[in-house]
């Protein structure tokens, strides 16, 4: 599941929660790449999310590879063990800008 | 008993015991499932010994060997079927799926690379990073493909570094 915290003119705050999988990702998928299109700054918070997994690293993959191309920035804030796990599994927790909150993340940008 | 025949006895080695059924579930080969069969699989795991971590581990390997069937065994068919055995063994915990979809071959189920970051065949490369052993081959009945993995106990986990 998908929503938006925080909507401002060039930035948006997703929050992913519960289960990022096979059943979930075609509609976050979607959620992540129009939320990249149209904003320069996009936060992923998966703070609550419970279980990733290859499905839902991928929609993260392609919404980053979306943001580059649009010359737009995808950070992830608040990420929940599991999340992390899977990440470092990947060995992606390196090639994604990550942060412990929204605050870290905009200090980071500045 | 001849030299010989003592011979053939000592290479067979000690017997293995047989695994411990822990449990078996069949269920539609559908992703909105998959959310009812992880508990079962980490509950499983903890039960063999693995630590939460290890058993988050094999819930995922598994769970992304369960989509492998939907997505490129079944190709999105929902009146496939899954079937998922557990079972205890003296060092670790026994995972076999079999399937009834068209037979894959082996030699097509690639990993992805380390440093590739586009998105998919992650799964594959989850269940070769986290199982200590994934033997693809034909159900013996000839009905579908076999799916047999192993997770040791003592295996290390793997660690970010």
């Amino acid at each position: 599941m998908a929503s938006n915290l925080n909507h401002a003119d060039n930035q948006d705050v997703l929050r992913l929660a519960g289960n990022v999988d096979l059943e979930h990702s075609p509609e976050i998928r979607k959620t992540l790449l129009d939320a990249v299109a149209e904003r320069v700054n996009v936060f992923v918070d998966l703070s609550e999310v419970t279980y990733i997994d290859s499905s839902g690293i991928a929609c993260l993959v392609e919404a980053l590879q979306t943001a580059r191309d649009h010359g737009a920035n995808l950070g992830l804030i608040s990420v929940s063990r599991q999340a992390m796990r899977v990440l470092e599994l990947a060995r992606l927790d390196m090639v994604f800008s990550i942060h412990d909150d929204l605050a870290s993340a905009l200090r980071a940008k500045t | 008993m001849t030299g010989a025949s003592s011979a053939t006895k000592l290479a067979q080695g000690p017997i293995e015991p047989a695994p411990e059924p822990l449990l078996e579930m069949r269920f539609p080969a559908q992703a909105d499932r998959l959310k009812l069969v992880r508990g079962s699989i980490r509950a499983a795991a903890r039960m063999c010994g693995f630590n939460d971590t290890a058993a988050q581990d094999i819930v995922l390997a598994v769970d992304e060997a369960c989509q492998n069937i939907i997505v490129h065994g079944y190709k999105g068919r929902e009146d496939g079927e899954i079937r998922l055995n557990l079972a205890r063994k003296q060092d670790g915990i026994q995972v076999i799926l079999l399937d009834t979809a068209p037979l894959v071959d082996p030699a097509t189920i690639v990993p992805r690379a380390l440093n590739d970051i586009r998105p998919g065949q992650l799964g594959s490369y989850f269940i070769r990073e986290i199982m200590d052993t994934a033997d693809y081959r034909p159900r013996p009945d000839g009905a579908g493909n076999l799916l047999e993995m192993f997770k040791r106990l003592d295996s290390t986990p793997w660690q970010a570094t």
